[in-house]
């Protein structure tokens, strides 16, 4: 069965009062985006509340809905097929037709439901749903009508063509990125920050990224591999600018001036001014970690706030009641898992105590950071110039 | 400068295997199966490289079954002898420093239900002669051997290990894995006593994808690939005919001047750990120099992990590998290394060098003056 078109149901931008427009216009966006690698012909218009992709020429089916299923915003996609108004009588055929070939023996329960977008043709919505049951009654005798709770509805929507349609593919919700403003990905090559970028991303934020390298205690390998989990990610979230900075001179700096088992905390409170940094300079209104309560030493309430501290603009941690499993369950299910276990020592273990602070305490912590005071404006100046900005499509 | 001392990984082409491997490929590219003149013509170049092989090894031409590569060779060796030779017995003898082209295949085997015994090392990483004559019996097919261990670069002794496997498993085969060793000596398996021996072309600066078996023409061995039946029906596939020709032509390449590169290879060792002591507490792991293989020299620099100081090397244009590069895709320490009993903190800190002919003295001076630079400021940093 050609379907000629998608139809695209979304639910909570229709709650949006005088801003829907915007959202819809987003959401368009997003889905053109989405559609341009698909090979075929879309055009994705949005009619009298109602948006659309249609797809007049040949294209690959499970691609398109594969790419639809990724763009936020949308909860359900419903293949559509197109006949031409050759009157009422032909119109009963096709959809008869139609339920043939999709339904050869199709025996449940059932009802039509009809909407005339096309208010000038001459029958009445009601008259239509309830002609074409009797049509299809007639066509598969083991079929019977329920108009509360039926197995299958035949939606038939009259426009300036016939749209049949019966089944509805899942969306990922949310909303359509862009209608949020723009928020800072500490992307480091883990599990947990490709999906806390994922979940922001799926309310609507655009996102741009921060990653920490630092060769060559971490490898070219490393950093290829957050490259690849930016682009898993950008699939969702659309493009990406990856900020790229060379943190080892700080690292060893704070290795050498500060106690070791404070070196965790400190490094990562340097880490938040530079994602500060460029979150300004890009016009992000805010920070995203993928930072879980107690999973590691400095993500215990004490370290986050010491990383907290350093920031002026609010800090997302979208994962950070989840379980570890339950973090994991969403990155295989957003396709991050496998990248993220490559085996490739990041930055934030390689220098690691073996007793890390627990429990930091803010004042012990500023007094150990008064021994950068020689070099680090220095060192961070060079970090924050040296950045490598690689865009991710 | 780049210097390249990963030849244990892999090796450059030869210009001339550049040229022979292009021209298979692009004027006579025809199917050496097929029954015209393009076919009668591409074959030549396989009878041409088995012959060259054939006459490096003194076998006969009919002995060698070209692969796609050690890998390929030394599985077919493992599996297709212990399938073919079941009835004989069900014993398998083989050691705890194989490469997992070898160890795989023999875990393989020990499910499938054969009986697999691995044999220790010394700490030089030498395979324990007393240890393997109290294992042969009368029921073992199947013994296998590295001839040049990837990662130290021992050398086992491999004529004494099949003289003693022949007089008291009069059943069994000797496989020996010279996928290190091949280009390096002069290996003679009908005089060495070897049944079944693995090559790798792209180890002896040959094409990737492409190696041989010998197979001693009395040995028994079942097909692992299935098909058109090509090569006598022991290794089915369309000939890899580029592959086959270059890897003779290294072949050939590698032995002419065998013994004059090993000794420059030999002295670039022994200069390069000369140089090393100098900066101190690095340890040169396996048997002595001019004993090891003379491309292999793996070293501990304690205190440094070896991933750091091959990333810093790297920044200087220095390639070198930690441990055994095919083992950079997991995180496991060296199963070599520790059936060689060194400690976890020594197995972080190791580091190859592996060499070919094209090596110099000035190479070997630039890298041990980035190693005179780097080791220090490296082991300033460490996880306390």
């Amino acid at each position: 069965m050609i379907f000629h078109a998608f139809l695209i149901k979304y639910a909570e931008i229709a709650i949006k009062g005088k801003n829907r427009y915007l959202f819809e216009d987003a959401l368009v966006k997003q889905m053109r985006l989405a559609l341009e690698p698909v090979e075929g012909d879309f055009r994705v218009i949005k009619e009298q509340g109602r948006v659309y992709v249609l797809c007049p020429e040949e294209y690959d089916f499970d691609e398109a809905v594969e790419a639809l299923q990724r763009v936020f915003g949308i909860v359900g996609i419903s293949p559509v097929v197109i006949y031409e108004d050759q009157g009422f009588e032909q119109m009963g055929k096709d959809v008869v037709s139609c339920m043939k070939a999709r339904y050869p023996e199709f025996s449940g329960t059932f009802k039509v439901y009809t909407r005339r977008a096309r208010k000038s043709y001459p029958i009445n919505s009601m008259e239509v749903s309830a002609s074409l049951g009797r049509l299809i009654l007639d066509a598969f005798p083991e079929a019977s009508v329920d108009v509360h709770n039926p197995q299958l509805t035949l939606s038939v929507e009259i426009r300036e063509k016939i749209y049949v349609y019966s089944e509805t593919i899942p969306g990922p919700g949310g909303m359509p990125v862009g209608t949020n403003g723009k928020a800072m990905l500490l992307l480091s090559g883990g599990i947990d920050s490709p999906v806390a970028g994922y979940m922001i991303a799926k309310r609507g934020v655009k996102i741009d990224a921060v990653y920490f390298h630092a060769p060559p205690y971490t490898s070219e390998r490393a950093k290829q591999k957050v490259v690849d989990l930016a682009k898993l990610v950008a699939r969702y979230s659309g493009p990406i600018r990856l900020h790229v900075v060379n943190f080892t001179d700080i690292q060893l700096y704070i290795y050498d001036q500060c106690p070791h088992e404070e070196l965790t905390i400190i490094m990562r409170r340097y880490m938040m001014r530079i994602a500060e940094h460029f979150a300004k300079k890009c016009g992000c209104l805010g920070l995203i970690t993928g930072e879980s309560i107690g999973q590691v030493a400095s993500q215990t309430l004490q370290s986050l706030a010491a990383t907290n501290e350093v920031c002026t603009l609010p800090v997302y941690r979208p994962v950070i009641g989840f379980d570890k499993q339950e973090i994991v369950e969403i990155s295989r299910k957003i396709d991050t898992f496998e990248t993220s276990i490559q085996p490739f020592e990041d930055c934030c273990t390689i220098f690691v105590a073996k007793h890390p602070v627990t429990k930091p305490n803010l004042n012990v912590i500023h007094r150990s950071e008064t021994k950068l005071e020689e070099k680090i404006d220095q060192l961070m100046e060079e970090a924050l110039s040296t950045v490598e900005v690689i865009e991710i499509n | 400068m780049e210097v390249y001392f990963d030849n244990s990984a892999t090796t450059r082409c030869y210009d001339s295997v550049k040229d022979i491997v292009v021209k298979a490929m692009t004027e006579d590219f025809g199917n050496p199966s097929a029954m015209h003149l393009k076919g009668v013509e591409a074959e030549k170049y396989i009878k041409s490289s088995a012959e060259s092989l054939a006459r490096l090894l003194k076998v006969q031409e009919k002995e060698i079954l070209f692969t796609s590569g050690g890998t390929e060779s030394d599985n077919l060796a493992l599996i297709g002898a212990a399938f073919a030779n079941k009835r004989s017995g069900n014993h398998i003898i083989t050691t705890s420093v194989e490469h997992p082209a070898v160890s795989q295949p023999a875990l393989f085997l020990q499910e499938q239900g054969f009986e697999v015994t691995y044999l220790p090392v010394d700490s030089r990483g030498v395979v324990k002669m007393d240890a393997l004559k109290a294992v042969l019996r009368e029921d073992t097919i199947l013994v296998s051997v590295m001839y040049v261990n990837n990662e130290v670069g021992a050398v086992m002794p491999v004529e004494e290990i099949a003289a003693l496997v022949h007089e008291k498993s009069p059943k069994a085969l000797f496989h020996v894995d010279a996928i290190q060793a091949f280009g390096k000596y002069r290996i003679y398996p009908k005089k060495m006593g070897i049944d079944l021996l693995s090559v790798s072309g792209h180890k002896i600066h040959g094409p990737k994808g492409v190696g041989f078996l010998y197979i001693n023409e009395k040995a028994k061995i079942q097909p692992q690939i299935l098909g058109g039946g090509q090569q006598g029906g022991m290794r089915s596939g369309t000939d890899n005919v580029p592959g086959i020709a270059g890897l003779g032509a290294a072949a050939v390449e590698i032995y002419k001047n065998l013994e004059e590169n090993v000794e420059n290879m030999y002295r670039l060792k022994e200069h390069i750990a000369q140089g090393l002591e100098k900066i101190g507490d690095i340890r040169i792991n396996g048997m002595d120099l001019r004993e090891g293989a003379p491309q292999i020299l793996s070293i501990s620099v304690m205190g440094v992990r070896s991933e750091v100081l091959l990333h810093s090397l790297e920044e200087r244009g220095i390639y070198v590998s930690a441990g055994s590069a095919c083992s950079s895709h997991k995180r496991k320490p060296s199963a070599t290394l520790a059936a060689m009993g060194m400690s976890k903190d020594q197995i972080e800190s190791t580091v190859r060098l592996s060499f070919c002919e094209e090596n110099t003295i000035e190479e070997a001076d630039y890298f041990l003056q980035v190693m005179g630079e780097l080791v220090p400021m490296l082991r300033r940093y460490s996880r306390r």
